[in-house]
Protein backbone atom coordinates (compact mmCIF):
# COMPACT_ATOMS: atom_id res chain seq x y z
CA UNK A 1 0.00 0.00 0.00
CA UNK A 2 1.12 3.27 -0.82
CA UNK A 3 2.10 5.57 1.92
CA UNK A 4 1.09 8.82 0.28
CA UNK A 5 -0.70 11.20 2.54
CA UNK A 6 -3.99 11.86 0.40
CA UNK A 7 -4.21 8.31 -0.59
CA UNK A 8 -4.67 7.07 2.99
CA UNK A 9 -6.84 7.97 6.07
CA UNK A 10 -5.64 7.79 9.29
CA UNK A 11 -6.79 8.66 13.09
CA UNK A 12 -9.81 11.37 13.55
CA UNK A 13 -9.31 11.46 9.32
CA UNK A 14 -13.60 12.63 9.32
CA UNK A 15 -11.93 15.71 10.44
CA UNK A 16 -7.84 15.45 10.64
CA UNK A 17 -7.02 14.86 6.92
CA UNK A 18 -3.23 14.70 7.56
CA UNK A 19 -0.67 15.70 9.88
CA UNK A 20 3.31 17.41 9.20
CA UNK A 21 6.43 17.45 11.26
CA UNK A 22 9.14 20.12 10.38
CA UNK A 23 12.76 20.06 11.67
CA UNK A 24 14.81 23.16 10.57
CA UNK A 25 18.52 22.32 11.39
CA UNK A 26 21.70 23.57 10.05
CA UNK A 27 25.11 22.81 9.69
CA UNK A 28 27.57 24.99 12.35
CA UNK A 29 30.68 25.08 9.49
CA UNK A 30 28.69 26.83 7.24
CA UNK A 31 26.62 30.56 6.99
CA UNK A 32 23.01 29.84 7.09
CA UNK A 33 21.46 29.94 3.18
CA UNK A 34 20.93 33.75 2.84
CA UNK A 35 24.98 34.21 2.82
CA UNK A 36 25.26 31.14 0.93
CA UNK A 37 26.12 31.84 -2.90
CA UNK A 38 24.83 28.83 -6.01
CA UNK A 39 28.29 27.42 -5.73
CA UNK A 40 28.70 26.79 -2.18
CA UNK A 41 24.83 25.73 -2.04
CA UNK A 42 25.49 23.40 -4.19
CA UNK A 43 28.46 21.89 -2.57
CA UNK A 44 26.68 21.84 0.91
CA UNK A 45 23.78 19.67 -1.16
CA UNK A 46 26.03 17.11 -1.92
CA UNK A 47 27.92 17.11 1.79
CA UNK A 48 24.39 16.49 3.38
CA UNK A 49 23.58 14.13 0.30
CA UNK A 50 26.93 12.04 1.29
CA UNK A 51 25.81 11.95 4.95
CA UNK A 52 22.14 10.78 4.18
CA UNK A 53 23.41 8.22 1.97
CA UNK A 54 26.12 6.45 4.47
CA UNK A 55 23.33 4.92 5.66
CA UNK A 56 19.98 5.20 3.54
CA UNK A 57 18.33 3.47 6.09
CA UNK A 58 14.54 5.30 4.55
CA UNK A 59 15.82 5.14 0.61
CA UNK A 60 15.70 8.40 -0.19
CA UNK A 61 16.30 9.70 -3.84
CA UNK A 62 18.14 13.06 -4.22
CA UNK A 63 16.99 15.60 -6.29
CA UNK A 64 17.96 18.96 -7.42
CA UNK A 65 15.40 22.17 -7.97
CA UNK A 66 16.65 22.99 -10.81
CA UNK A 67 16.15 20.06 -12.74
CA UNK A 68 12.55 19.89 -12.23
CA UNK A 69 9.66 22.07 -14.57
CA UNK A 70 8.17 24.73 -12.29
CA UNK A 71 4.88 22.88 -12.53
CA UNK A 72 6.80 20.31 -11.09
CA UNK A 73 7.80 22.04 -8.18
CA UNK A 74 4.71 24.04 -7.82
CA UNK A 75 2.86 20.65 -7.82
CA UNK A 76 4.73 19.57 -4.91
CA UNK A 77 3.65 22.57 -3.39
CA UNK A 78 0.23 21.73 -3.75
CA UNK A 79 0.64 18.06 -2.53
CA UNK A 80 2.23 19.88 0.70
CA UNK A 81 5.43 18.11 -0.09
CA UNK A 82 7.50 21.12 -0.20
CA UNK A 83 6.78 24.73 1.09
CA UNK A 84 5.68 27.55 -1.87
CA UNK A 85 8.61 29.56 -0.58
CA UNK A 86 11.06 26.58 -1.40
CA UNK A 87 8.94 25.94 -4.79
CA UNK A 88 9.09 29.47 -5.51
CA UNK A 89 12.90 29.72 -6.34
CA UNK A 90 15.45 26.96 -7.43
CA UNK A 91 18.63 27.93 -7.24
CA UNK A 92 20.99 25.75 -5.32
CA UNK A 93 18.04 23.98 -3.49
CA UNK A 94 18.00 20.08 -3.59
CA UNK A 95 15.66 17.65 -1.76
CA UNK A 96 15.36 14.08 -0.50
CA UNK A 97 12.58 12.44 -0.98
CA UNK A 98 11.30 9.00 0.02
CA UNK A 99 9.28 7.08 -3.01
CA UNK A 100 6.17 7.87 -0.94
CA UNK A 101 6.53 11.53 -0.63
CA UNK A 102 6.06 10.85 3.24
CA UNK A 103 10.09 11.62 3.93
CA UNK A 104 11.05 15.23 2.10
CA UNK A 105 14.76 16.91 3.67
CA UNK A 106 14.71 20.28 1.69
CA UNK A 107 17.71 21.43 1.46
CA UNK A 108 19.16 25.13 1.28
CA UNK A 109 15.57 26.21 1.90
CA UNK A 110 15.63 28.94 4.61
CA UNK A 111 17.53 26.74 6.63
CA UNK A 112 20.54 24.05 5.43
CA UNK A 113 18.00 21.21 6.20
CA UNK A 114 14.38 20.82 6.59
CA UNK A 115 13.22 17.26 7.46
CA UNK A 116 9.39 16.91 6.71
CA UNK A 117 7.24 14.16 7.45
CA UNK A 118 3.78 14.28 6.31
CA UNK A 119 1.05 11.39 7.47
CA UNK A 120 -2.50 10.65 6.61
CA UNK A 121 -4.70 11.82 9.47
CA UNK A 122 -4.24 12.26 12.81
CA UNK A 123 -0.13 10.72 13.76
CA UNK A 124 1.60 13.16 15.63
CA UNK A 125 4.24 10.79 17.79
CA UNK A 126 4.18 8.59 14.66
CA UNK A 127 5.41 11.04 13.01
CA UNK A 128 7.58 12.85 15.20
CA UNK A 129 9.46 9.43 15.88
CA UNK A 130 10.14 9.52 12.01
CA UNK A 131 11.58 12.71 12.23
CA UNK A 132 13.56 12.31 15.17
CA UNK A 133 15.31 9.09 13.80
CA UNK A 134 16.06 10.88 10.90
CA UNK A 135 17.32 14.31 12.44
CA UNK A 136 19.67 11.55 15.06
CA UNK A 137 20.85 10.22 11.68
CA UNK A 138 21.71 13.38 10.25
CA UNK A 139 22.94 15.17 13.38
CA UNK A 140 25.39 11.97 14.12
CA UNK A 141 27.08 12.54 10.88
CA UNK A 142 27.08 16.30 10.69
CA UNK A 143 27.53 19.00 13.49
CA UNK A 144 24.87 20.85 13.99
CA UNK A 145 24.52 24.44 15.13
CA UNK A 146 23.09 24.19 18.70
CA UNK A 147 23.46 26.29 21.61
CA UNK A 148 22.99 24.74 24.96
CA UNK A 149 21.01 28.31 25.97
CA UNK A 150 18.87 29.10 22.74
CA UNK A 151 18.76 25.57 21.79
CA UNK A 152 18.92 24.65 17.57
CA UNK A 153 20.34 28.09 15.50
CA UNK A 154 18.12 29.22 12.77
CA UNK A 155 18.62 31.76 10.24
CA UNK A 156 15.05 33.23 11.54
CA UNK A 157 14.90 33.28 15.36
CA UNK A 158 10.60 32.36 15.21
CA UNK A 159 12.31 28.92 14.60
CA UNK A 160 14.93 28.82 17.33
CA UNK A 161 14.81 26.57 19.92
CA UNK A 162 13.60 22.91 19.06
CA UNK A 163 13.51 24.23 15.40
CA UNK A 164 9.88 22.21 15.15
CA UNK A 165 7.05 23.04 13.45
CA UNK A 166 4.29 20.55 14.29
CA UNK A 167 1.07 20.61 12.14
CA UNK A 168 -2.33 19.07 11.48
CA UNK A 169 -4.77 20.03 8.73
CA UNK A 170 -8.68 19.95 9.63
CA UNK A 171 -11.32 20.09 7.47
CA UNK A 172 -13.82 22.52 9.84
CA UNK A 173 -16.86 22.72 7.53
CA UNK A 174 -19.39 23.42 9.97
CA UNK A 175 -17.48 25.22 12.30
CA UNK A 176 -16.85 27.67 9.18
CA UNK A 177 -20.78 27.45 8.61
CA UNK A 178 -22.07 28.62 11.32
CA UNK A 179 -18.96 31.07 11.73
CA UNK A 180 -17.76 30.10 15.51
CA UNK A 181 -14.19 29.76 13.43
CA UNK A 182 -13.54 33.72 13.63
CA UNK A 183 -13.54 33.27 17.65
CA UNK A 184 -11.44 29.88 17.67
CA UNK A 185 -9.09 31.95 15.76
CA UNK A 186 -8.63 34.29 17.86
CA UNK A 187 -8.55 32.34 21.00
CA UNK A 188 -6.01 29.51 19.42
CA UNK A 189 -4.26 32.54 18.56
CA UNK A 190 -3.61 33.42 22.28
CA UNK A 191 -2.56 29.80 22.84
CA UNK A 192 0.60 29.84 21.42
CA UNK A 193 -1.02 27.77 18.12
CA UNK A 194 -0.85 29.44 14.28
CA UNK A 195 -4.40 28.60 12.49
CA UNK A 196 -5.18 29.77 8.72
CA UNK A 197 -6.53 28.24 5.54
CA UNK A 198 -4.37 25.17 4.32
CA UNK A 199 -5.23 26.35 0.46
CA UNK A 200 -5.30 29.05 -1.89
CA UNK A 201 -5.64 32.99 -0.74
CA UNK A 202 -8.04 35.17 0.76
CA UNK A 203 -9.61 35.20 3.93
CA UNK A 204 -11.76 32.48 3.11
CA UNK A 205 -9.75 28.95 4.10
CA UNK A 206 -10.47 27.35 0.55
CA UNK A 207 -12.53 23.86 0.87
CA UNK A 208 -13.23 24.67 5.08
CA UNK A 209 -9.18 23.04 4.96
CA UNK A 210 -7.47 24.60 7.87
CA UNK A 211 -3.42 24.63 8.82
CA UNK A 212 -3.40 24.23 12.82
CA UNK A 213 0.56 24.55 13.95
CA UNK A 214 2.21 25.45 17.47
CA UNK A 215 3.84 28.90 16.85
CA UNK A 216 6.30 29.31 20.13
CA UNK A 217 9.50 26.73 19.45
CA UNK A 218 12.01 28.07 22.26
CA UNK A 219 11.47 27.11 26.25
CA UNK A 220 9.03 24.51 24.78
CA UNK A 221 10.52 21.07 24.55
CA UNK A 222 9.29 18.84 21.79
CA UNK A 223 6.91 16.76 23.63
CA UNK A 224 5.31 19.60 25.34
CA UNK A 225 4.57 21.25 21.92
CA UNK A 226 2.90 17.86 20.77
CA UNK A 227 1.28 17.54 23.41
CA UNK A 228 -0.62 20.95 23.63
CA UNK A 229 -1.38 20.75 19.68
CA UNK A 230 -3.21 17.36 20.38
CA UNK A 231 -5.31 18.61 23.03
CA UNK A 232 -6.11 21.70 21.07
CA UNK A 233 -7.21 19.40 17.40
CA UNK A 234 -9.00 16.91 19.61
CA UNK A 235 -10.81 19.63 21.57
CA UNK A 236 -11.55 21.77 17.98
CA UNK A 237 -12.55 17.93 16.78
CA UNK A 238 -15.27 17.86 19.52
CA UNK A 239 -16.61 21.32 18.27
CA UNK A 240 -16.40 20.47 14.79
CA UNK A 241 -18.45 17.38 15.45
CA UNK A 242 -21.17 18.81 17.47
CA UNK A 243 -21.48 21.53 14.92
CA UNK A 244 -21.97 19.30 12.24
CA UNK A 245 -24.60 17.21 14.03
CA UNK A 246 -26.64 20.34 14.21
CA UNK A 247 -26.04 21.35 11.32
CA UNK A 248 -26.73 18.11 9.78
CA UNK A 249 -30.45 18.10 11.10
CA UNK A 250 -31.50 20.98 8.29
CA UNK A 251 -32.52 19.56 5.11
CA UNK A 252 -30.62 22.44 3.50
CA UNK A 253 -27.47 21.05 4.71
CA UNK A 254 -28.66 17.69 2.92
CA UNK A 255 -29.51 19.53 -0.29
CA UNK A 256 -26.16 21.74 -0.10
CA UNK A 257 -24.54 17.90 0.15
CA UNK A 258 -26.14 16.17 -2.81
CA UNK A 259 -26.43 19.43 -4.82
CA UNK A 260 -22.55 19.36 -4.40
CA UNK A 261 -21.93 15.53 -5.20
CA UNK A 262 -24.55 16.51 -8.12
CA UNK A 263 -21.97 19.21 -9.53
CA UNK A 264 -18.69 16.91 -8.81
CA UNK A 265 -20.52 14.25 -11.11
CA UNK A 266 -21.88 16.55 -13.42
CA UNK A 267 -20.61 18.98 -14.21
CA UNK A 268 -17.61 19.56 -17.61
CA UNK A 269 -15.68 22.38 -16.47
CA UNK A 270 -14.45 22.84 -13.02
CA UNK A 271 -12.55 25.65 -11.11
CA UNK A 272 -9.98 24.54 -8.42
CA UNK A 273 -12.55 26.77 -6.37
CA UNK A 274 -15.57 24.93 -7.43
CA UNK A 275 -14.05 21.94 -6.39
CA UNK A 276 -12.87 22.92 -3.32
CA UNK A 277 -16.04 23.89 -2.08
CA UNK A 278 -17.86 20.96 -3.48
CA UNK A 279 -15.52 18.93 -2.25
CA UNK A 280 -16.21 20.29 1.13
CA UNK A 281 -19.60 19.30 0.98
CA UNK A 282 -19.35 15.95 0.01
CA UNK A 283 -16.62 15.02 2.19
CA UNK A 284 -19.00 16.56 5.07
CA UNK A 285 -21.68 13.96 3.41
CA UNK A 286 -19.09 11.00 3.29
CA UNK A 287 -18.55 10.98 6.84
CA UNK A 288 -21.95 11.29 7.79
CA UNK A 289 -22.54 8.28 5.84
CA UNK A 290 -24.77 10.08 3.63
CA UNK A 291 -22.87 9.73 0.35
CA UNK A 292 -20.80 6.80 -0.06
CA UNK A 293 -17.88 7.72 -1.60
CA UNK A 294 -14.84 6.97 0.57
CA UNK A 295 -12.92 9.75 2.15
CA UNK A 296 -9.32 8.77 0.29
CA UNK A 297 -10.97 9.29 -2.45
CA UNK A 298 -11.95 12.46 -1.76
CA UNK A 299 -8.61 13.64 -0.27
CA UNK A 300 -7.19 12.50 -3.29
CA UNK A 301 -9.11 14.61 -5.67
CA UNK A 302 -8.83 17.58 -3.80
CA UNK A 303 -4.85 17.55 -4.34
CA UNK A 304 -4.46 15.63 -7.83
CA UNK A 305 -6.55 18.53 -9.03
CA UNK A 306 -4.51 21.27 -8.08
CA UNK A 307 -3.98 23.50 -10.73
CA UNK A 308 -0.08 22.90 -11.09
CA UNK A 309 -0.83 18.79 -10.94
CA UNK A 310 -2.99 18.96 -13.55
CA UNK A 311 -0.16 20.74 -15.36
CA UNK A 312 1.80 17.86 -14.53
CA UNK A 313 0.03 15.40 -16.35
CA UNK A 314 -0.35 17.24 -18.70
CA UNK A 315 3.34 17.27 -18.97
CA UNK A 316 2.47 21.26 -19.98
CA UNK A 317 1.44 24.43 -18.53
CA UNK A 318 -2.15 24.54 -19.68
CA UNK A 319 -4.69 27.08 -19.90
CA UNK A 320 -6.83 27.98 -17.21
CA UNK A 321 -9.84 26.53 -19.05
CA UNK A 322 -7.92 24.01 -20.52
CA UNK A 323 -7.16 22.72 -16.76
CA UNK A 324 -10.98 22.88 -15.85
CA UNK A 325 -11.85 20.96 -18.27
CA UNK A 326 -9.49 17.97 -17.62
CA UNK A 327 -10.65 18.64 -13.86
CA UNK A 328 -14.37 17.88 -14.17
CA UNK A 329 -13.70 15.08 -16.86
CA UNK A 330 -11.22 13.17 -14.24
CA UNK A 331 -13.56 14.03 -11.29
CA UNK A 332 -16.35 12.99 -12.64
CA UNK A 333 -15.30 9.59 -13.76
CA UNK A 334 -13.31 8.76 -10.61
CA UNK A 335 -17.43 9.78 -8.98
CA UNK A 336 -19.36 7.92 -11.04
CA UNK B 1 3.38 48.99 -1.48
CA UNK B 2 -0.70 48.66 -0.31
CA UNK B 3 -2.05 45.41 1.42
CA UNK B 4 -3.36 43.17 -1.23
CA UNK B 5 -6.18 42.07 0.68
CA UNK B 6 -8.26 45.32 2.03
CA UNK B 7 -5.89 47.92 -0.36
CA UNK B 8 -6.06 50.56 2.67
CA UNK B 9 -2.93 49.97 4.31
CA UNK B 10 1.22 49.76 3.51
CA UNK B 11 1.26 45.96 2.85
CA UNK B 12 4.41 44.82 5.32
CA UNK B 13 4.52 41.20 5.39
CA UNK B 14 5.22 39.37 2.24
CA UNK B 15 4.39 35.16 1.59
CA UNK B 16 5.21 33.36 -1.20
CA UNK B 17 1.87 30.90 -2.03
CA UNK B 18 0.94 28.76 -4.67
CA UNK B 19 -1.86 30.48 -6.26
CA UNK B 20 -3.40 28.44 -9.44
CA UNK B 21 -0.54 26.18 -10.00
CA UNK B 22 2.13 29.05 -10.29
CA UNK B 23 3.72 30.80 -7.06
CA UNK B 24 3.45 34.11 -6.30
CA UNK B 25 3.50 36.56 -3.55
CA UNK B 26 1.32 37.99 -1.57
CA UNK B 27 1.63 41.51 0.30
CA UNK B 28 -0.45 42.07 3.32
CA UNK B 29 -0.55 45.00 5.73
CA UNK B 30 -0.08 43.88 9.44
CA UNK B 31 -4.13 43.42 10.32
CA UNK B 32 -4.80 41.24 7.49
CA UNK B 33 -1.51 38.81 8.13
CA UNK B 34 -2.68 38.92 10.91
CA UNK B 35 -6.89 37.76 10.01
CA UNK B 36 -5.03 35.36 7.78
CA UNK B 37 -3.29 33.78 10.13
CA UNK B 38 0.05 34.93 9.20
CA UNK B 39 0.67 37.21 12.36
CA UNK B 40 4.00 34.56 13.12
CA UNK B 41 6.97 35.92 11.26
CA UNK B 42 7.74 31.97 9.56
CA UNK B 43 4.74 32.16 7.72
CA UNK B 44 4.39 28.50 7.42
CA UNK B 45 7.79 27.97 8.35
CA UNK B 46 9.62 30.99 6.37
CA UNK B 47 7.70 33.00 4.54
CA UNK B 48 8.61 36.61 5.76
CA UNK B 49 10.86 39.51 4.50
CA UNK B 50 12.87 41.86 6.77
CA UNK B 51 10.67 44.89 7.23
CA UNK B 52 8.50 42.18 9.77
CA UNK B 53 11.71 40.78 11.52
CA UNK B 54 13.11 44.23 11.67
CA UNK B 55 10.47 45.82 13.62
CA UNK B 56 11.76 42.45 16.18
CA UNK B 57 14.94 43.96 16.80
CA UNK B 58 14.11 47.54 17.19
CA UNK B 59 14.95 50.43 15.04
CA UNK B 60 18.40 50.03 13.38
CA UNK B 61 21.21 52.19 15.37
CA UNK B 62 22.37 54.78 12.79
CA UNK B 63 26.27 57.04 13.50
CA UNK B 64 27.27 57.27 17.00
CA UNK B 65 28.65 54.01 17.57
CA UNK B 66 29.65 53.35 14.02
CA UNK B 67 33.40 53.28 14.30
CA UNK B 68 33.30 50.53 16.20
CA UNK B 69 30.38 48.60 15.45
CA UNK B 70 30.69 44.61 15.65
CA UNK B 71 31.08 42.07 12.57
CA UNK B 72 30.37 38.86 12.85
CA UNK B 73 33.85 37.05 12.75
CA UNK B 74 32.50 33.67 10.27
CA UNK B 75 29.66 36.16 8.03
CA UNK B 76 31.02 39.64 8.67
CA UNK B 77 27.47 40.57 9.56
CA UNK B 78 26.71 43.53 12.30
CA UNK B 79 23.93 43.83 14.03
CA UNK B 80 22.34 46.23 12.23
CA UNK B 81 22.56 43.65 8.88
CA UNK B 82 20.74 41.50 11.23
CA UNK B 83 17.95 44.22 11.71
CA UNK B 84 18.03 45.55 8.12
CA UNK B 85 17.63 42.02 6.59
CA UNK B 86 15.84 40.41 9.23
CA UNK B 87 17.73 37.40 8.90
CA UNK B 88 20.73 36.21 11.18
CA UNK B 89 23.82 35.17 8.60
CA UNK B 90 25.15 32.53 10.46
CA UNK B 91 25.94 30.24 13.70
CA UNK B 92 28.62 32.80 15.14
CA UNK B 93 25.67 35.63 14.87
CA UNK B 94 23.94 34.34 17.75
CA UNK B 95 27.19 34.31 19.86
CA UNK B 96 28.51 37.03 18.91
CA UNK B 97 25.19 39.41 19.47
CA UNK B 98 23.80 37.23 22.05
CA UNK B 99 23.19 40.16 24.55
CA UNK B 100 21.34 42.20 21.99
CA UNK B 101 19.34 39.57 20.63
CA UNK B 102 17.94 38.36 23.76
CA UNK B 103 14.90 40.80 23.83
CA UNK B 104 13.52 39.89 20.47
CA UNK B 105 13.97 36.02 21.46
CA UNK B 106 12.16 37.08 24.68
CA UNK B 107 9.18 39.15 22.70
CA UNK B 108 8.74 36.24 19.81
CA UNK B 109 8.70 33.02 22.44
CA UNK B 110 8.03 34.53 26.12
CA UNK B 111 11.19 32.61 26.76
CA UNK B 112 14.69 32.45 26.71
CA UNK B 113 15.93 29.22 27.49
CA UNK B 114 15.88 25.99 24.99
CA UNK B 115 13.80 22.58 26.45
CA UNK B 116 14.17 19.79 24.31
CA UNK B 117 16.06 17.59 22.30
CA UNK B 118 19.81 18.36 22.65
CA UNK B 119 22.22 16.63 19.72
CA UNK B 120 25.57 16.69 21.80
CA UNK B 121 24.20 13.98 23.59
CA UNK B 122 23.80 11.69 19.93
CA UNK B 123 27.79 13.81 19.01
CA UNK B 124 29.76 12.68 22.32
CA UNK B 125 28.17 8.74 21.63
CA UNK B 126 29.75 8.75 18.17
CA UNK B 127 32.47 10.75 18.62
CA UNK B 128 34.27 9.63 21.77
CA UNK B 129 35.23 6.57 20.33
CA UNK B 130 36.49 5.15 16.89
CA UNK B 131 35.79 1.88 17.02
CA UNK B 132 31.96 1.16 17.48
CA UNK B 133 32.55 -2.00 19.47
CA UNK B 134 34.91 -0.73 21.47
CA UNK B 135 31.93 1.88 22.79
CA UNK B 136 29.56 -0.74 23.27
CA UNK B 137 31.80 -3.03 25.35
CA UNK B 138 32.21 0.31 27.51
CA UNK B 139 28.32 0.54 27.81
CA UNK B 140 27.96 -3.47 28.53
CA UNK B 141 30.60 -3.02 31.56
CA UNK B 142 28.57 -0.28 32.96
CA UNK B 143 25.57 -1.92 32.38
CA UNK B 144 26.66 -5.14 34.20
CA UNK B 145 28.17 -3.07 37.07
CA UNK B 146 24.51 -1.06 37.22
CA UNK B 147 23.11 -4.73 37.14
CA UNK B 148 21.16 -4.17 34.21
CA UNK B 149 20.89 -7.46 32.94
CA UNK B 150 18.31 -6.86 30.50
CA UNK B 151 20.31 -3.70 28.90
CA UNK B 152 23.95 -5.83 29.12
CA UNK B 153 21.92 -8.53 27.08
CA UNK B 154 21.08 -6.49 24.65
CA UNK B 155 24.49 -5.04 24.28
CA UNK B 156 25.95 -8.40 23.82
CA UNK B 157 23.78 -9.47 21.15
CA UNK B 158 24.37 -6.15 19.42
CA UNK B 159 28.24 -6.10 19.60
CA UNK B 160 27.91 -10.20 18.53
CA UNK B 161 26.30 -9.03 15.40
CA UNK B 162 28.89 -6.42 15.04
CA UNK B 163 31.97 -8.98 15.42
CA UNK B 164 29.69 -11.08 13.15
CA UNK B 165 29.74 -8.59 10.51
CA UNK B 166 33.49 -7.27 10.39
CA UNK B 167 34.48 -11.36 9.54
ZN1 LIG C 1 -4.77 44.78 4.68
ZN1 LIG D 1 27.47 35.50 11.47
Amino acid sequence: MSNRWYLGVGEQSDIVVSTRIRLARNLNEYPFPNKLNTKSRTALNNIIKDAVEMDNKFDLRFVEMKSLARFEAASMAERHIISPEFASDHDGRALMISKDEDICIMLNEEDHIRIQIMKSGFALDEAYEVADEIDDLLGSKLEYAFDERIGYLTQCPTNLGTGMRASVMLHLPALTMNGQIHKLINTISKLGLTFRGAFGEGTKATGDMYQLSNQITLGISEEFAIKNLKAITLQLCANERAAREELLKSIDTEDAIFRAFGTLKWARLLSTQELMDNLSLVRLGSVAGKISVPIETLNELMISMQPASINVLAQQKLEEKERDTIRATKVRNRLS
Amino acid sequence: MLCQNCGKYEATTHVKRIINGESAEAHLCSDCAKALGYNDVFGGFGNTFGDLLGSFFGEPQVGAISSRTIHCEKCGNTFNDIVNSGKIGCADCYTTFYDKLLPSLQRIHGKTRHEGKNPTIIKTEVTNSQNPIEELEEQLRIAINEQNFEKAAQLRDKINELKEGQK
